[in-house]
């Protein structure tokens, strides 16, 4: 109706955040490396599609919770978009448990929404603070892995908003190409703005654990590849400064779901309870000589304390999430952060090759803080999805020295020998030939890149350094 | 009685975070705002985040008879009953055009002042007074004294302090509250990647601060508080010297 309006040429003008950015020092998780990138903050759909047309950085890349640890959601010099603001529940139905949301609703809140009414996240990695969009993009992984695959097992569906602008909807039966390139895809084939996700119906908020010491690596390997098939959960933290005869050796913690009885009486009557604890915070940068290799042996010889076995009620945030209950726990490596280093090796070569990692590492003095080794199931169809079916070992090296670089260098050439790949959610290191030999369906995924952003309109730091665009 | 309150401008982030703080005390929403699509997203996850009802409305402060179209939606099936009005819909425009143009000048001084000053007197009669009811106003502190980067804007902001301060004093005596929030820097859309800007406050911290100041029957809010205190600081400064500054 023209003349409805006072001033018509201001109806439906795009807001101004669209061509907006403002200038950020961003990171990943591990604080390194930090990038001066131009951040644009659209509040709906429509915004970050305007953004896509009209934005002046040379590039864009999706930025959700920046809990992966390197620089996948980081793009120096170029756009980022980060999606904090989208964040609404769109749906939800008690009896299916199927959940539709906007892409930035993180793993916390749906346990904060889902948990009182008896749903929690099938797939959980080891941070709730994370994102949808972040979990499809990295198609992520959790403790029950080896049973129930990656988060892709869980979602139905998705839309991208592609480089060209074009709404998408993926699932494994429309546009199926784009789907599995997504999952997985560190957000390079455009923007997630929408998820269909199914939640697990869970009968409280508790687990029956189970924590048993190993000895050294072949006993750690026997009880994960033999015996983590009775427990939903099962990850082990893995001592990686013991070298000889007690290398490998490890605390295993597994975990089944509990039901509303096997609780204690007093949280029967309100089984999906979580006590609230008070968050805990590292205020400021530790000084980097507090994680010496003689802090950290201290810190990894306590488990010779540990009973043999033990078993215990706790609640899913204690069990999933120890690291989440502080809340900058990551400034503890220092103003120089972090490097992460996840690998996974098929079964076949795991004993021989994790053996040999974990002797280089323990020998090179370069200390790490958690070695955490966990057993892995198949694949999951992501075209650059990590996991698949064998060992899979996450280090910590604190980022001390330059040299650092080489020795990962090193640690690369031994996954490539073994056959195996490393998590690019965790990644501030690979190489492009690295990658290419890790990651042989990389050519599928162009080409479908190709078809969906034939200009190149999404790409990140990481993106570049691996050589997967230009 | 069921505590209905109004909120205009709910899609914005100052916006959502009234809805979600009002959602919290278990207040049921009515949702006012320019589109159907981002109204119904901010309503659905409301009702299933907070369990509360919520409904939604289209308004446009520009739309012709705007407030009284509102009106109409609003009671056309049903009484209306409020507990009170959160005005969040606002407009900053680029200073340097609106210096020569019309229309945008114009359009600045009806989303702020007029647009509110009409929402008000026409749902006055529909807020019921049980304890007390309240309209709660987001002007901004730019409205205390007018600078040279946001002469308009300011002053629209100013202009609907001054008729809130009367209004208040009009209608105190029927037990409505008029609580005149004064933000200072808010993370939002509306300073997103704008130079200058410090002790930038969160959506969800004035929300707090300005439902505190409903509870508590204040007339004035600054968000946060400091700003009070640097605001009565550039009030005092005397024109001679005000006029030779470039702040
Ligand atoms: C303590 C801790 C424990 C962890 N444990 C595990 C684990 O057990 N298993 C595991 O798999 N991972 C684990 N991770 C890694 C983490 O789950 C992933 O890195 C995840 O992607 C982080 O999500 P985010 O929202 O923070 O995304 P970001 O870090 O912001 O982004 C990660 C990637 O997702 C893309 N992305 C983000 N949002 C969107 C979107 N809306 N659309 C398109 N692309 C998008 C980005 O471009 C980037 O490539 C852990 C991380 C931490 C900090
Ligand atoms: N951000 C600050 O620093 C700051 C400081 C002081 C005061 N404030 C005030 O806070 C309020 C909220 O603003 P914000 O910071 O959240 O910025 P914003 O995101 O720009 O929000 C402005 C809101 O006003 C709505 N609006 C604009 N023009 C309208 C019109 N013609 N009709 C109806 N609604 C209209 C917008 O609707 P759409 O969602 O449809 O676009 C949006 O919901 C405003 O009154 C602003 O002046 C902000």
């Amino acid at each position: 109706m023209r003349g409805d309006y006072a001033f018509e040429r201001f109806h439906g003008e795009p807001p101004l955040s669209v061509i907006r950015s403002r200038s950020l020092d961003l990171s990943g998780w591990g604080r390194f490396p930090v990038e001066k990138c131009d951040a644009y903050r659209p509040e709906s759909v429509e915004e970050i599609r305007e953004l896509i047309r009209v934005a002046p950085s040379e590039s864009l890349i999706s930025r959700g919770m920046g809990r992966s640890y390197g620089d996948a959601s980081l793009n120096s010099g170029r756009g980022v978009i980060l999606h904090e603001r989208l964040n609404r529940i769109l749906s939800f139905d008690p009896e299916t448990g199927l959940l539709h949301c906007e892409a930035s609703v993180t793993l916390a809140e749906i346990i904060d929404v889902f948990l009182p009414q008896g749903f929690f996240p099938a797939v959980t990695p080891g941070s709730k603070n994370i994102s949808l969009g972040g979990a499809i993009a990295a198609d992520v992984h959790g403790k029950n892995h080896h049973r129930d695959g990656t988060i892709s097992g869980q979602v139905l569906g998705f839309h991208v908003l592609t480089g060209e602008g074009e709404l998408v909807s993926c699932s494994r039966s429309e546009n199926s190409r784009l789907f599995w390139a997504t999952l997985g895809g560190m957000g390079l084939t455009g923007a997630v703005v929408d998820v269909r996700l199914k939640l697990r119906r869970v009968d409280s908020s508790y687990l029956k654990t189970q924590t048993i010491r190993t000895t050294d690596l072949q006993e750690t390997l026997d009880e994960i590849i033999l015996r983590d098939r009775d427990y939903d959960y099962s990850v082990a933290w893995i001592d990686c400064l013991a070298r000889k005869k007690s290398l490998g050796r490890a605390l295993l913690l597994r975990a089944n779901p509990a039901s509303p009885s096997e609780l204690p009486s007093f949280e029967r009557e309100s089984p999906y309870s979580i006590r609230r604890k008070l968050p805990l915070t590292v205020p400021f940068s530790m000084p980097s000589f507090f994680l010496n290799s003689g802090n950290m042996k201290a810190f990894n010889s306590c488990f010779y304390w540990w009973p043999r076995r033990t078993e215990a009620l706790r609640d899913f945030e204690s069990y999933f999430y120890p690291l989440d209950a502080i809340s900058n726990w990551n400034r503890v490596y220092g103003q120089k952060g972090v490097l992460q280093y996840q690998l996974v090796l098929p079964l076949e070569s795991s004993s021989q090759g994790l053996r040999e990692i974990l002797e280089r590492v323990a020998e090179s003095g370069w200390a790490s803080f958690l070695g955490v080794l966990k057993s892995t199931g198949p694949e999951s169809g992501g075209l650059l999805s990590f996991p698949f079916e064998g060992t899979s070992l996450a280090l910590d090296f604190p980022n001390r020295h330059d040299s650092i670089f080489a020795f990962l260098r090193e640690l690369d050439r031994l996954v490539i020998h073994y056959g195996g790949r490393t998590y690019l959610a965790k990644d501030s290191s690979l190489t492009p030939s690295a990658f290419r030999t890790m990651y042989p369906a990389y050519e599928d995924f162009l080409e479908v890149k190709a078809e969906v952003d034939p200009n190149g309109r999404f790409s990140s730091s990481l993106s570049r350094r691996i050589g997967l665009t230009e | 009685m069921e505590k209905r309150v109004l909120v205009t401008g709910a899609t914005s982030a100052m916006g959502r975070a009234f809805v979600k703080e009002l959602a919290i005390k278990g207040h049921s929403l009515i949702l006012a705002g320019r589109s159907e699509a981002e109204l119904e997203s901010v309503a659905t996850d409301t009702r299933i985040r907070f369990g509360v009802q919520v409904e939604v409305c289209l308004y446009d402060a520009l739309a012709m008879d705007a407030a009284a179209r509102l009106e109409e939606d609003l009671t056309r099936n049903s009484k209306l009953a409020l507990h009170g009005v959160v005005f969040c819909h606002g407009f900053m425009p680029d200073e340097v055009s609106a210096e020569t143009d019309t229309e945008l000048r114009e359009a600045t001084i009806r989303v702020n002042y007029i647009s509110t000053v009409n929402l008000i007197e026409v749902f006055k009669p529909y807020l019921s007074v049980g304890e007390y009811c309240f309209f709660c106003t987001l002007t901004s502190v730019a409205g205390d004294r007018g600078r040279p980067s946001n002469a308009l804007y300011g002053s629209s902001k100013g202009a609907l302090s001054l008729y809130l301060s009367g209004f208040r004093s009009r209608v105190f005596e029927q037990g409505i509250r008029v609580v005149n929030v004064k933000p200072g820097f808010v993370d939002t859309r509306m300073t997103w990647g704008l130079p200058g800007l410090f002790a930038v406050a969160r959506p969800e911290t004035v929300a707090v601060h300005a439902l505190q100041g409903v509870s508590r029957n204040h007339g004035v809010v600054y968000s946060p508080k400091f700003w009070r205190l640097i605001m009565l600081l550039i009030r005092v400064i005397p024109d001679i010297v005000f006029r030779r500054l470039k702040i």
